[in-house]
């Protein structure tokens, strides 16, 4: 018998049962669905990285206190008292590749307006720091080198700070309280939004280094250096220099451990990049789960196909059915089911990511490799289903067929 | 009218292997049927006459014993040869008349030549011929359900017809039909194997059904009793005259049109 034939005797013992037949086709529609759906998601959030790498500038190369080791940072540099201003002065004055730099010293507190207070990020650092981040005031001004040099008490607010102490009154001009200091507001900036590991960069109030370092830690080095090479490519050609550089300053002997690292933003991008492809390699398991439990209802559904259609199979054998015939002839209804079911699941797929795109305003790509990888899967899920009913099928007795009642 | 023979059973034994017990279905059956023959199989149940109907049929294979059709040795032939076999060469007809439900008429009597290979314009141009020499041209489109028994049976006979076959085993074909169907369809049997030198073989316990063959095989514990020529052979066309039609079957019909 040949492949129309048997194609569309498929179809029509399918459709003589609709109901059973979208109920199974449902397993694999979820099945795929959630595929595409999780994959296009996993690949939207890898598409968000990669804006953020754009806003961070793909020139930035960071210099930190603390260890690093080959696949990991190791965040250790609370302990590290090694990086100070004159180290940043020198890559400044010595790696030519590097532009711009700006120190950075973090630590967290209460900040307080009126009644209203907020635990956040400080972060110390000077005017440049804003352009090297590509990083704008909405309202109000960057403090000024001279505020830095006199650790003036001024403070820029991220736009979450901000919204949480003032909510919808000028923030400029106002005075807070930041670990029991007096502060006042001279600037808000723009919102940047979620920074590549995922934290709230908008979280987050910025005063000179100067202030940070005597007034608020107590501390005379720094945590951290941003810098900013001339272009992508310096960036990674300066690393090492940094790193000679640095290690030649801080007296580390050849072959002992760094007491800094030095990060360029491709290299952070690859990590975040990399976990998110971890995450999608979940979720897309998670997922493909549904459609092997979708197989199952579809062997299920054959198995009983099979015997209610036992006699059928026994007058078809009776004519000459041979049982390559039968067993095509249920392998190919088991993998219609399948087939039919991927497609709806492809559409589902893609009506659910649009959904969230809209609703969760979270990207959603749609990638060609997502939708022929479950278009494939979900045949290939009725191929392995459908064969074990369609070879009980075919081994069926002739004689004890035709007799079954 | 007979011609060559077409069936050759040497010594055929059949047994059922269930475990502990051997059942003997059949012991040492020999026989012959030449072309044109219109054979009645008879025996109570457990005499083996089905057993010896799925032989021929080729549906099953002798345990020792050899099955000549047509000369060929079908004892040992793998199970997608016999599926060749069955398309081509036999035709059946069973009491339950087995027509696939949702199926109509036409695209039943075509079942066996979509397996032959048959392209489709062809087919259905087989499946008319087939259904207008039962009488049932009209009905093509009909579904079994919308069909009588007599009706829904000489569709069958019709499917068994399709691949013009040497060979027509019926069994117990009335054996779901009142008397005056059962006729009906000895009659397009009879003229099948008289007009059209068609061999059939016919499984039936009722003595009445047998009296329309030529000949009567009656089996007893596997083995074949009597084998003998059927004498005072009832016309089938000529009991229908003295038979009152059936004005149930008549509704029917009208209801179905």
């Amino acid at each position: 018998m040949d492949f129309w034939n048997t194609m569309r005797l498929a179809l029509r013992a399918l459709a003589r049962n609709k109901m059973r037949s979208s109920l199974t086709m449902l397993g694999i529609i979820i099945g795929v669905g959630a595929v595409i759906a999780t994959v296009s998601i996993g690949e939207g959030a890898e598409f968000l990285v990669q804006q953020g790498i754009q806003s961070m500038g793909t020139n930035a190369v960071f210099i930190g206190a603390g260890s690093n080791r080959p696949g990991g940072m190791r965040m250790g540099f609370g302990s590290v008292k090694t990086l100070t201003l004159d180290d940043m002065q020198a890559i400044l004055r010595e790696v030519p590749l590097i532009r711009e730099a700006a120190p950075v010293v973090m630590n967290r507190g209460q900040v307080v307006y009126g009644n209203q207070n907020w635990s956040t990020g400080i972060t110390g650092t000077t005017p440049n720091y804003f352009e090297i981040r590509n990083w704008p005031v909405q309202a109000g001004s960057v403090f000024s080198q001279d505020e830095v040099d006199s650790a003036a008490n001024v403070a820029i607010l991220g736009t979450t700070v901000a919204r949480y102490l003032f909510g919808t009154e000028d923030p400029v001009g106002k005075q807070i309280r930041v670990k029991d200091l007096p502060f006042r507001v001279i600037g808000v900036l723009e919102s940047k939004g979620q920074s590549v590991m995922g934290d709230d960069q908008d979280d987050r109030i910025f005063a000179p280094f100067s202030t940070v370092q005597r007034k608020i830690s107590g501390i005379t080095w720094l945590q951290f250096i941003n810098a900013s090479a001339i272009s992508p490519e310096a960036s990674l050609a300066a690393v090492p220099q940094i790193m000679a550089l640095l290690r030649e300053r801080h007296r580390i002997r050849p072959g002992d451990e760094e007491d800094f690292f030095v990060r360029t933003q491709s290299e952070v991008a690859d990590l975040a990049n990399q976990t998110q492809r971890v995450m999608t390699l979940l979720l897309g398991s998670i997922a493909s789960v549904s459609l092997i439990v979708g197989g199952i209802g579809i062997m299920n559904i054959m198995l009983v196909s099979v015997t209610e259609r036992t006699r059928e199979i026994g007058v078809r054998m009776a004519v000459g059915a041979t049982e390559r015939d039968v067993q095509s002839q249920f392998l190919v209804e088991a993998v219609t089911l399948s087939m039919v079911g991927g497609v709806a699941g492809i559409f589902a797929g893609l009506i659910l990511s649009a959904l969230i795109s809209n609703f969760l305003q979270w990207p959603t790509l749609i990638s060609a490799k997502a939708i022929v990888i479950a278009a494939v899967f979900s045949i290939a899920v009725g191929v392995f289903f459908g064969f074990y009913p369609a070879r009980k099928a075919a081994q069926l007795d002739p004689i004890e067929a035709l007799r079954y009642e | 009218m007979t011609g060559q023979v077409v069936i050759r059973l040497e010594n055929v034994h059949k047994t059922y292997d269930l475990g502990e017990q051997k059942v003997h279905a059949l012991r040492g059956v020999s026989l012959e049927m030449r072309t044109g023959e219109f054979v009645a199989v008879m025996g109570a149940s457990g005499s083996g006459k089905s057993t010896l109907m799925n032989i021929l049929g080729c549906l099953d294979r002798p345990t020792k014993g050899h099955y000549f059709l047509d000369g060929t040795d079908v004892s040992q032939l793998t199970k997608t040869e016999l599926a060749k076999i069955r398309n081509q060469k036999l035709g059946f007809v069973f009491q339950q008349f087995n027509l696939l439900a949702r199926t109509s008429a036409l695209e039943n009597v075509e079942l066996p030549t979509v397996y032959a290979g048959i392209p489709p314009e062809e087919r259905e141009k087989r499946a008319r011929e087939a259904l207008e020499r039962v009488g049932l041209a009209e009905r093509a489109g009909h579904y079994p359900s919308q069909l009588s028994g007599g009706q829904q049976q000489r569709v069958a006979i019709a499917r068994a017809l399709v691949n013009r076959p040497s060979i027509l085993l019926a069994d117990e074909p009335t054996g779901n039909l009142d008397s005056r169907t059962s006729v009906e369809i000895m009659d397009i049997l009879q003229r099948l194997n008289e007009g059209q030198g068609l061999t059939v073989v016919l499984v039936t316990h009722e003595h009445d059904i047998a009296q329309y063959a030529k000949r009567a095989l009656v089996f007893r514990d596997g083995k074949l009793r009597s084998d003998d020529g059927i004498t005072d052979r009832w016309e089938a066309r000529e009991v229908l005259k003295t038979l009152p039609t059936l004005e149930e079957e008549e509704e029917e019909e009208t209801e179905a049109t």
